[in-house]
């Protein structure tokens, strides 16, 4: 296992262009959670602090920052799409599998990067939180502090199915820009589908279907938080509820989804003459 | 004898197109097998199906005894398909260090193999920036890296200059020189009358001939003779039960053999007929002379 990732690791890091994105996608969002933390000095005409509207309290800065964080997941995709795209273009993928790595290899190399990189990404955005929290939040009681650490877990899960699904649109097209396409696609057809589905039925139904679709489905993992800020803000308008959790079954449909395709990228290299 | 590689009727069919059919031959250890065909023949189909890039549609294959999965007898192999593919933006060895992890080999390797192929001056240039012939010769550096069983060579010269040409084939002759089997797969028959003991010959997918170079048509040779008493020359082969064809260009006689005949003992006769020679060469057909023989026949 680690051999294979340290093949990866190789292929990424003496890349300028992916160490660039690696970077931005990982420890820019680092910055950008601890610089909003600090007091800024609006040219001396008011000062912007973000910690005193509560924001950076136990338990909702796990949510907001994760999800803050996982909008810049779409860098590391590029990554991601590139590093097969390469191979493809520089036929490297040939040379592998001819110096004796089998194609299983070959696929679970470039998973257990993925995953790498998301465990890398939990861990810096679990300790900047963790941090950040510590030093704003007006409850340090430890039960308050884990309460909603499981959208550290929702963020991981929510990585590594997105960066999957880029993995196999990259071994399906062999371009990077075409996979990039499809993810955007995808995106346009799973919203017709929606939309046909709640024409012909009702939005319910068709919002309950959509939770199922792979790009809704991850995004469902971590909700906006917004409104749940709002809500601690003016906590008599009950309007504003909406279940923000992390649920095991939204895990679950991710993880399912991760599996197929990682299985699919396997079947399609497996059955490829190259 | 140990054998390498043994190929059972193997089929490949792209489409409607078969590209190789019902194929089967054995390599054994310690030979230099060529590979021929003109272009499109299933050369490098072939090569594709054992060096598990192309999956194949019947027929099976197996390295070595067969006990152990072809992406671990790969490790054992060196192998260079049509034309060097490497990261580009890493250097020569770091490529090679890549390599390396990916067969299991030591990093000391690397600049021992640089040194053979001798680009050792040039290791931590980036590897874009190489010629052609650089990069076909850090390709063999790459493939000898685990000191392989077997060297697998396709189109290894395909557009060098001279120069380059004649680096890789000093390379090959002296990697076959220390003993390892080589699979050379060509289309240019000199290079494989240089270096190979044993030919397997394709035509569109099938196999036409395998074995030793020298057995591939069964001839006895040819002489090719000047004399200033030609006609008496004429007459006397045309008399003699042991030649075939003869041919006459300018004051150069071609007279193919029907039945082995030393060159001294045909000198002889020829003095004791009173026939006096200027020139006389004993040859055998040049692998081309065969080898378009061979395709035409069929």
């Amino acid at each position: 296992m680690f051999r294979l990732l340290n093949l990866e690791l190789q292929k990424l890091l003496l890349n300028r262009t992916s160490t660039i994105l690696i970077f931005i996608s990982f420890i820019l969002p680092f910055f950008v959670i601890l610089l909003s933390s600090l007091k800024i000095n609006v040219f001396g005409f008011f000062t912007l602090e973000l910690g005193e509207l509560g924001i950076f309290n136990f338990p909702i800065i796990w949510h907001l920052t994760t999800f803050f964080a996982s909008q810049f997941k779409f860098f590391f995709a590029i990554v991601v799409v590139s590093m097969i795209g390469n191979e493809y273009s520089n036929k490297t993928i040939k040379q592998n599998l001819i110096d004796g790595l089998s194609k299983k290899e070959f696929i679970l190399s470039k998973f257990y990067t993925i995953v790498f990189f998301s465990l890398i990404s939990t861990l810096l955005i679990g300790l900047i939180s963790l941090c950040i929290g510590w030093y704003y939040s007006s409850y340090n009681e430890l039960g308050i502090i884990i309460q909603d650490t499981q959208f550290l877990l929702g963020y991981l899960i929510k990585l590594i199915g997105f960066f999957s699904l880029c993995l196999f649109f990259g071994m399906l097209v062999k371009r990077s820009a075409f996979a990039l396409a499809f993810l955007f696609i995808l995106f346009i057809l799973e919203w017709i589908i929606f939309g046909i589905i709640s024409w012909k039925v009702n939005t319910d139904i068709a919002e309950k279907i959509q939770n199922y679709f792979p790009l809704k489905s991850m995004y469902k993992l971590i909700d906006q938080p917004f409104q749940r800020i709002a809500m601690t803000k003016f906590p008599d308008k009950t309007n504003l509820g909406y279940d923000y959790a992390v649920h095991w079954y939204e895990i679950g449909i991710v993880l399912g989804w991760t599996a197929l395709f990682i299985f699919l990228s396997y079947r399609l290299l497996k059955k490829r003459d190259l | 004898m140990d054998s390498i590689l043994t190929i059972n009727n193997l089929t490949k069919k792209f489409g409607y197109l078969t590209a190789v059919k019902d194929l089967s031959f054995t390599i054994n250890k310690g030979n230099v097998y060529g590979l021929l065909g003109p272009n499109g023949s299933g050369k490098s189909t072939t090569l594709g199906i054992v060096l598990n890039v192309v999956n194949q549609t019947s027929g099976n294959f197996h390295w070595f005894d067969g006990s152990i999965t072809t992406h671990d007898a790969l490790k054992k192999v060196g192998a260079i398909i049509e034309r060097p593919n490497f990261y580009p933006y890493m250097s020569g060895s770091q490529n090679l260090q890549l390599v390396c992890k990916i067969k299991g080999v030591p990093f000391n390797k690397i600049d021992e193999k640089l040194e053979i192929v001798g680009l050792l001056e040039r290791k931590d240039s980036k590897f874009r920036t190489y010629s052609l012939g650089m990069k076909q010769r850090l390709a063999i550096a790459s493939a000898l890296l685990n000191d392989p069983e077997i060297l697998i060579l396709d189109e290894p010269t395909n557009g060098l200059d001279p120069q380059g040409i004649h680096q890789i084939r000093e390379i090959i002759k002296e990697i076959a020189a220390n003993g390892t089997t080589i699979l050379l797969a060509s289309h240019l028959l000199d290079e494989v009358e240089k270096v190979c003991t044993h030919v397997v010959v394709l035509r569109k997918g099938v196999k036409l001939y395998s074995g030793r170079v020298d057995e591939m048509i069964s001839s006895h040779g040819f002489f090719e003779l000047r004399s200033n008493q030609q006609e008496k020359l004429l007459s006397f082969l045309e008399n003699n039960q042991a030649f075939g064809t003869i041919k006459v260009q300018n004051s150069l006689v071609t007279a193919f053999l029907n039945e082995p005949l030393k060159s001294e003992d045909f000198n002889r006769q020829l003095f004791e007929n009173g026939i006096i020679l200027t020139h006389l060469v004993q040859r055998k057909e040049s692998l081309e002379e065969q080898f378009l023989q061979l395709t035409d026949k069929n």
